[in-house]
């Protein structure tokens, strides 16, 4: 096979992480929504734990993303 | 205009050509952006405490809100014993959310999309907390790497895993800040090439695609420079309180 179309399929493959993050940021908000259904007055507080769990399960999403970019551009 | 959606991330020398050795330390945009931002967050605070009033002015709120989330911020999670590490924290959360709201202005250059900022920065954070750490503990800081209530069977293996695990701390937290910077900026750029493409009949989807996404990143570009605060206090709060 020649290199740049593995290259392209490689990157490709390497962007499938962002299939975990989605499922991670789902967890995370739905459990946030029906933990907030049986509790709202808890809810307010733990909001900012919402947004940190959901930039951290984010953030392993995007190390795929840029381990793509590094087989695209870097080698 | 390059349609290239790296293209604005190219980083090029402004005015003359300056080295040290074999080191170029010529002046380029991401460090004119840099000083925009801290002399942008000096402006902000200078007027703001100039005429402090009882019934706050808007600017003075702002500052005001800021110095108290971000005191809030460290008390609730390294706790009383981190209070002198506020202004060091209140800087850091500072300088990333400027850098990352000025990146989100048209043609202006974001310089957290740089893995090397990001990990100039978590570098700085990482030594600290060592050093922090061993000058608070002295050589029980390695306790860190034990935790309590494992066996002693798993032990060998654990001890490996924590050490990989703390080694990894300025990967993660640098690659983290500059991967969601990046992406979301490429992604801005590729949906704007859509516009262009698709002329003034299709173009309509993607432009409201794109200012849906500019209000995302701006949601992203605060929360990443929450993140990176308060993983820095977490971080602190290890070498304070070693509480394994």
């Amino acid at each position: 096979m020649e290199l740049e179309a593995a290259k392209m399929i490689g990157a490709g493959l390497a962007a499938i992480a962002l299939a975990g993050a989605g499922v991670g940021i789902g967890i995370i908000f739905g459990n946030y929504l029906s933990g907030a259904m049986r509790n709202p007055s808890a809810a307010q507080k733990q909001f900012p734990n919402l947004l940190l769990g959901f930039a951290l399960a984010e953030a392993t999403g995007l190390f795929g993303l840029v381990i793509a970019l590094i087989i695209l551009f870097a080698f | 205009m390059s349609t290239n959606p790296m293209h604005q991330f190219n980083v090029y020398r402004i005015g003359p050509e300056i080295s040290l050795g074999n080191v170029d330390i010529s002046f380029t945009n991401a460090s004119l952006f840099m000083i925009i931002s801290a002399l942008a967050i000096i402006s902000v605070f200078f007027v703001g405490t100039k005429r402090k009033t009882i019934v706050p002015t808007k600017i003075q709120l702002l500052t005001e809100l800021s110095y108290t989330f971000v005191s809030k911020m460290i008390s609730d999670t390294a706790g009383s014993k981190a209070k002198p590490y506020f202004p060091f924290i209140f800087s850091l959360f500072m300088f990333v959310l400027f850098c990352n709201m000025l990146g989100m202005l048209p043609y202006s250059f974001t310089v957290t999309s740089h893995i090397i900022v990001t990990f100039a920065l978590a570098a700085v954070v990482f030594i600290g907390v060592t050093i922090i750490g061993f000058a608070n503990h002295g050589v029980g800081y390695l306790k860190l790497f034990i935790p309590s209530g494992v066996p002693v069977v798993l032990l060998p293996l654990i001890v490996i895993i924590e050490i990989i695990s703390y080694l990894a701390r300025p990967v993660s937290l640098s690659v983290r800040l500059f991967a969601n910077m990046m992406a979301g900026h490429t992604m801005l750029k590729v949906f704007g090439g859509f516009v262009i493409s698709l002329g003034i009949i299709g173009g309509w989807l993607p432009l409201s695609f794109t200012v849906a996404l500019t209000g995302l990143e701006i949601l992203i570009a605060f929360l990443q420079a929450y993140v990176f605060a308060i993983l820095t206090c977490i971080y602190l709060s290890d070498a304070l309180n070693l509480n394994h």
